[in-house]
């Protein structure tokens, strides 16, 4: 099994998110992540989709892709070809004896404190998607109230001959 | 003008000749605009079967067939005739009525998302927002089922749509689609590579399939063969690609296929697939076809090469095109011993069956129809034991077979047979069906009626469900559930409801006479044939 990292440009019309996603589930590809928005141009929207399977498995995706009409082109990545980050808000429940240790992780995490109450606190994060998983394990034992990830965005590295 | 004149503007300018379907209010204005035009409307009487009867026009016209029925359940019954042709990749443009633009999403009365129920069974779907949009959306639906691999098209066209005017109407001249634009030229690096494959190999064999068809390459691939000498086995979609007695044609390949074309495929030592996708019943072990040979894989998708096999020289184009650069080249290619060989095996190997002299043997009623049809005929098979034998026993002269191959949609013969003949009115068209299957479909004898389609329609009557009895019978021992057809209609009575003539034949002894009585003339015919409801394929 080889993570793959598909970048997808698709034509920004109603109903292309449910073609590529009804596409990953009636061929039995599997979506670890589905990041969508629209690039710089308007009429285009970038899916950044990870998943996984063998050679033969990976080869389909990026056919299958390329075979419906409203894919512009596909990219597929290595995890080591690309930049990519996910972003994530959670909100904590916290009381005096914890506080300092929450800020104490964000610190650490280089996480952001966005929004606070007088017993909650809404954290955001951008990293890899392996330390967004890590604020949450380290989070764990605060109390966590809610999680939003986008799910990881990716762009390949960058090349003189882009 | 309004949309739906507009519509009908689109099919004129595409050469559209007919337009089966079923309406409902959601269509009406469509159903009103055409009254204006020359295009023939045949009432279907069910939309399943208008899906059918388009496919069997483009299967003999090379153009996307159209249909046209309404929103909700007009829209739900045509699915599996959708279903059917993208599995056989043919050309549809498949019109649907809708509710009311701002309506759509409030579950109104015959209201159903019919873009999103089809999504895995057509090539592409539209749904128009505005009518200023129908002739771009129309160029680029027949461009997209006709072009690259073939298939259904679907047009979701709310009232008001259909309804509301548009200034003027210019249909346009050039297709700009920056998303879609398929393969046709075979890569020359890579067609060098099978010329030096052929030259290298003493055991070659091309295995052909629905895409030769549907590409026209008939020609390009009869003279290959012929050239270099190459022998030719076939999958069920496939059939027709080679007349079946020319000899290095060497039949159908799989699970129902011939033990020499089998083994054929075993043991080449290089193995050209063209058009076919090497799915389980034509290939049930895709190991074979890589093992101790060359195996090259020809198909407009790219998508299908290596799917199910991974080939050493994939070749993605158009058949046709890919077959001509072929035919330019110089290539010496021996196989003498080879086509020799399965020569031998085509004598040795040819099933033997044991007839039941109380019944037609539909083996050889089959060969004696084939031989008798004319040389052009089309024979359209249904699904069930009745296609096992036509795919084994019909001889394609000059003429074509269908059938419902990917999907085996039961019913599909008498519907695709009126399509075939209304492409083709000078042609002889016969359905071949069997009881199940005909009592499917047999509410088209009115369509056939009403719109004088005469098509011949022999019916294999075993009073079973033969192929789901045959199953039964190896696999749960003769434990037979829900296959007995008891309740079927006198056939005699029913067609005679319809005006149409009826012939029966119980066993071999008058099958001549009753046979040229039934090809006689051109006129609509019932032919049922009474075969041992205990026979296997």
């Amino acid at each position: 099994m080889k993570k793959k990292i598909y970048s997808v440009l698709v034509e920004n019309r109603s109903g292309v998110l449910s073609k590529v996603a009804g596409l990953f589930s009636r061929r039995n590809f599997n979506i670890e992540s589905l990041a969508v928005g629209e690039t710089d141009a308007k009429d285009v929207s970038c899916m950044t989709i990870v998943s996984s399977g063998d050679q033969h498995t990976i080869e389909q995706i990026e056919k299958q892709l390329n075979k419906k009409i409203d894919v512009i082109k596909v990219k597929t990545f290595d995890e080591s070809q690309v930049i990519a980050r996910e972003l994530m808000l959670i909100k904590v429940k916290y009381n005096k004896t914890n506080r300092r240790d929450v800020m104490e992780i964000c610190d650490i995490m280089k996480a952001q404190i966005v929004d606070m109450s007088k017993h909650f606190m809404m954290i955001q994060l951008c990293d890899v998607p392996e330390r967004t998983s890590l604020m949450i394990s380290m989070l764990q034992s605060i109390s966590i109230v809610e999680v939003a990830r986008t799910g990881t965005l990716a762009l390949g590295k960058c090349q003189e001959n882009d | 003008m309004n949309g739906a004149d507009a519509i009908i503007k689109c099919l004129e300018a595409e050469q559209v000749t007919t337009v089966f379907g079923y309406p409902g209010v959601a269509i009406c204005p469509f159903y009103n605009s055409i009254l204006e035009s020359d295009i023939r409307t045949i009432l279907i009487r069910t939309e399943q079967n208008a899906a059918h009867a388009a496919s069997g026009m483009a299967r003999m016209t090379g153009r996307p067939g159209v249909c046209a029925v309404t929103s909700g359940p007009g829209a739900t019954n045509v699915i599996t005739g959708i279903a059917t042709a993208f599995a056989d990749s043919i050309p549809l443009i498949v019109i649907t009525g809708q509710v009311n633009s701002e309506l759509l999403g409030s579950d109104v009365f015959q209201e159903a998302d019919i873009t999103g129920a089809v999504e895995s069974f057509v090539k592409y779907s539209y749904l128009v927002r505005d009518a200023k949009d129908i002739p771009r959306i129309f160029k680029e639906a027949f461009h997209i089922a006709n072009t690259g691999r073939k298939g259904p098209v679907l047009i979701d066209v709310p009232i008001d749509v259909q309804n509301a005017n548009i200034d003027k109407f210019v249909y346009p001249s050039e297709i700009n689609m920056r998303t879609y634009k398929p393969t046709v030229k075979g890569n020359m690096v890579q067609i060098k590579k099978v010329e030096k494959e052929l030259e290298k190999a003493k055991k070659p064999l091309l295995c052909v399939g629905g895409g030769v068809l549907l590409s026209e390459a008939e020609g390009e691939i009869r003279e290959f063969s012929k050239r270099f000498g190459v022998p030719v086995v076939s999958t069920m979609m496939g059939i027709g690609v080679m007349p079946t007695k020319d000899p290095l044609y060497f039949g159908m390949v799989g699970n129902n296929g011939k033990p020499y074309a089998n083994k054929a495929i075993q043991d080449c030592d290089l193995l050209i697939m063209v058009g076919a996708r090497v799915a389980d019943r034509a290939v049930n072990q895709p190991e074979i076809i890589t093992r101790n040979k060359v195996l090259v894989h020809i198909d407009v998708d790219p998508a299908e090469i290596g799917k199910n096999a991974g080939p050493t020289i994939p070749l993605v184009g158009d058949a046709k095109h890919i077959f001509e650069d072929l035919l330019a080249q110089e290539v010496t290619c021996d196989c003498k011993d080879w086509t020799k060989e399965l020569g031998e095996w085509r004598v040795s190997m040819a099933p033997k069956r044991n007839p039941n002299p109380d019944y037609v043997d539909p083996a050889a009623f089959i060969t004696m129809l084939s031989e008798k049809m004319q040389d052009n005929g089309v024979y359209v098979a249904d699904v069930g034991q009745n296609q096992i034998w036509s795919c084994a026993y019909h001889i394609v002269k000059n003429g074509r077979f269908m059938t419902s191959g990917g999907m085996g949609t039961m019913g599909y013969s008498i519907p695709a047979a009126m399509g075939a003949k209304l492409a083709a009115p000078d042609r002889q068209v016969i359905a071949v069906c069997g009881d199940g299957s005909f009592q499917m479909s047999m509410m088209e004898l009115a369509t056939m009626r009403q719109h004088n389609v005469p098509v011949k329609i022999i019916v294999i009557k075993n009073n079973y469900l033969g192929m789901v009895r045959q199953y039964q019978h190896f696999t749960y021992k003769d434990h037979y559930s829900v296959v007995d057809l008891s309740g079927s209609p006198d056939l005699e009575k029913l067609v005679s409801a319809y005006d149409m003539k009826y012939l029966r034949l119980d066993n071999m002894k008058n099958a001549e006479k009753v046979l040229d009585a039934f090809l006689a003339k051109d006129e609509s015919i019932l032919l049922e044939v009474r075969i041992d409801p205990m026979d296997l394929v």
